[in-house]
């Protein structure tokens, strides 16, 4: 036998691809990751992203700045606060208005409580991947309540588009500051929870444990961001680094662990959720009274030039970039989405292990779809 | 010391001798064949169908939820409403499956835990084959289900499929031994494979209580290995539906998917009912030496209930474990069979001979 047919019989035949997605139960949404496959090893994968891009970039350009915040939604839905908060900084630093104290800390609030939620929901599904099918159940037990308070302030529970320039759409519900203290007062007692049915248990280190080691160089070099990041020692986050609302004036650390493998972005966003609330109890009971909103133009026209605002997402780092020609639509709208730099290291981490290593590191990264795709 | 008050006995013969007075040996014999496999296909129906209920309404409470509720009381028959629905849809053909085998996959998976139910002894004298080799039959029938698991993951012309097939493969097989030879604990202390007369060496006590320490051992290593040997959670590598969408049974439809189902809730009540007649005593009542009149007492319960209470709550147990705990690693199910279990289970087994040969255990 030749050398040359051995390659062939003994290589490449051995290596054979599958397609995990667009539908799959762990890409949660529409990501096909194509999967090459030595038996059970994967020896390389590479993600595509695209199936659900509906332009969003794009439709921003026709229109005008308070319609985009509805746009940005759609991008991150499960950080829709966030989202919005980044496009309105960016367009109340380019007309240079200074925005209610009130409005900051109702921001700040609403940011927090929307992290608190996305984790959840990460941790019921970073459950679900691992088979692990009660987490589920219990984490959306836990989430519900704060979208009930969502919707009693604003009436809706995923897509708010509450944060508008300038402010907020309205002022929030009579209810809403016991009811935030009524949840924390809930979740400090059902966090723990979480640990006794997943963290604790020894199938779960042992499937997370050492698993997807990201370095704290490659996190860097990927622009890895947000808790995945943080996982790895990568000091990043923008509430730190470069406070906005009123990221200021509160007292909260920022988590960074060393170790850089799926256990420790798990254990980080656990210890983020307990960070959010030291924030939102920090800042509940001193809401100032006020305006919910800063006198605003009927149309805003953003003066000639370009425009970079930066927020912490549940997920990582959002940068809105805004070239604006002096008209009231944006000239170019660029988001800098933490998902989608987020995806790309996922050869890196995925080579080499199982394919339920794979599922294991794909929920670790936190990934939502359609802010990858925008 | 046994309990005689609620015996089968007399009404199977007397069925048997009415057949046999009125016909030819031959003609009896079928007879009395057709009732069985009818009465067995009734019984697999019935309770396949509960235990998907009960598995729906148990996760439902350890999930916060309620579970089905509206299609009659309590959701009574939600599972009889889905298997209409399921008997309704449609059969998928596989494009380049091979078709025969696609076919024929289903068949011998529920075959085999349809046979693996005659051993089974539900009362005294309701047992329709007391083999005297009646565990060693159980071991080899359960383990042909793993035959038709691979042929229908081969046949699909999927590659998840196959994955989880091979998986399945590698799984059933490892843990197959460790379920030899944790029964094989209780059969040295019994002294016989035949169902009957582990029964009955257990009329003064079962062996988990009798059998020291080793009979815990291996009830822990059996109902590790059982759960395995099922394929259900936490083990349930071969569907790993995080992973593999739907493992081995990911191209199947309608019916051929409910038979793959149906088995599999089967085999989890056959690892169940076994779990419960060789360690919990099956149908014997809870009998404590020496205790005369408490015992005579407990024979007043009849042995069906006792069987079926054993045999639910070990099922409880395994469903306790799937709603609980996250799936192990193809790598790590093995370690811990190959490296734990079986050495755990074979230095048990020594210390077992060597009580029973000691005449230690009650």
């Amino acid at each position: 036998m030749t050398e040359e047919i051995k390659e062939i019989l003994f290589t490449e035949h051995e290596e054979y691809m599958i397609n995990m997605g667009p539908q799959h139960p762990s890409t949660h949404g529409v990501l096909r990751f194509e999967v090459f496959l030595k038996g059970e090893v994967v020896t390389r994968l590479v993600p595509h992203c695209g199936y659900i891009h509906r332009g969003i970039e794009k439709m921003c350009e026709k229109d005008t700045y308070p319609q985009i915040i509805h746009l940005t939604d759609r991008m991150d839905y499960f950080s829709a606060h966030m989202n919005n908060e980044a496009v309105c900084l960016c367009v109340e630093n380019a007309l240079q208005v200074e925005v209610p104290e009130r409005v900051k800390y109702i921001r700040t609030i609403l940011a927090e409580l929307g992290r608190l939620a996305s984790h959840q929901l990460w941790w019921c599904a970073f459950g679900m991947d691992l088979g692990a099918l009660t987490t589920f159940f219990y984490g959306l037990r836990d989430r519900e309540k704060i979208l009930d308070i969502f919707e009693e302030s604003f009436g809706s529970r995923l897509l708010h588009s509450f944060i508008t320039p300038g402010g907020l759409m309205h002022d929030v519900h009579p209810n809403f500051q016991n009811r935030i203290k009524e949840f924390i007062k809930y979740f400090r007692k059902k966090l723990p929870e979480y640990d006794q049915l997943l963290t604790g248990n020894i199938i779960f280190q042992n499937r997370t444990k050492g698993i997807g080691q990201l370095s704290k160089e490659d996190a860097i070099a990927y622009g890895i961001t947000g808790p995945s990041g943080r996982g790895s020692g990568f000091s990043c986050d923008i509430r730190k680094k470069y406070p906005y609302s009123a990221y200021p004036y509160v007292q909260f650390e920022e988590k960074l662990s060393e170790v850089g493998d799926t256990f420790s972005r798990y254990k980080l966003r656990i210890d983020e959720m307990w960070e959010s609330m030291k924030i939102i109890e920090q800042l509940v009971d001193n809401i100032p009274e006020g305006d919910y909103t800063a006198k605003m133009k009927a149309v805003l026209r953003l003066p000639e030039g370009e425009y970079f605002q930066k927020v912490e997402t549940a997920r990582g780092e959002l940068g809105v970039y805004i070239v604006s020609d002096g008209n009231k639509y944006p000239y170019r709208i660029k988001f800098r989405t933490p998902n989608f730099s987020n995806l790309f290291i996922m050869n890196k981490l995925a080579s080499g292990g199982k394919i339920a290593d794979l599922v294991a590191i794909s929920g670790s990264l936190d990934l939502i779809i359609p802010d990858i795709d925008r | 010391m046994t309990s005689v008050i609620y015996d089968f006995t007399p009404l199977t013969q007397s069925i048997d001798q009415f057949l046999t007075k009125n016909l030819s040996q031959g003609w009896a014999l079928t007879i009395e064949l057709v009732i069985i496999g009818l009465v067995f296909l009734l019984f697999y129906a019935v309770i396949g169908l509960y235990l998907v209920l009960a598995e729906r309404r148990v996760c439902a409470f350890m999930q916060n939820r309620l579970g089905p509720n509206r299609v009659g009381p309590g959701g009574f028959f939600q599972t009889i409403a889905d298997l209409i629905k399921l008997l309704l849809k449609e059969l998928i053909p596989i494009r380049r499956a091979d078709k025969f085998l696609f076919n024929l996959a289903p068949f011998i998976v529920i075959i085999a835990s349809f046979m693996a139910i005659a051993a089974i002894p539900f009362a005294k004298g309701l047992h329709a084959i007391d083999f005297n080799i009646g565990i060693f039959y159980v071991i080899a029938v359960s383990s042909l289900g793993v035959v038709g698991i691979l042929i229908a993951g081969w046949s699909s012309n999927s590659k998840y499929s196959l994955i989880g097939a091979m998986r399945s493969g590698a799984q059933i097989v490892s843990y197959e031994l460790s379920v030899g030879l944790s029964l094989l604990t209780i059969v040295i202390f019994a002294g016989s494979m035949q169902l009957s007369e582990v029964i009955q060496s257990q009329a003064d006590g079962w062996w988990i209580w009798k059998g020291h320490i080793p009979a815990v051992v291996a009830f822990l290593v059996f109902m590790i290995a059982s759960t395995a040997e099922t394929n259900r959670g936490p083990f349930d590598l071969a569907e790993a539906e995080s992973e593999l969408t739907a493992g081995f049974h990911t191209e199947y439809s309608g019916i051929k998917f409910a038979f793959f189902f149906l088995a599999e809730y089967m085999n989890m009540f056959i690892v169940a009912s076994f779990a419960a007649t060789m360690f919990f005593g099956g149908w014997m009542p809870l009998h404590i030496g020496g205790w005369d009149t408490f015992n005579h007492i407990m024979d007043y319960i009849p042995p069906i209930i006792w069987y079926f209470g054993k045999t639910a709550l070990m099922i409880y147990l395994i469903m306790w474990f799937k709603w609980t705990f996250p799936r192990l690693r193809i790598d790590q199910l093995l370690t811990l069979e190959w490296k734990y279990l079986l050495p755990i289970n074979l230095v048990n087994i020594i210390i077992v001979a060597f009580i029973s040969w000691k005449h230690w255990h009650f």
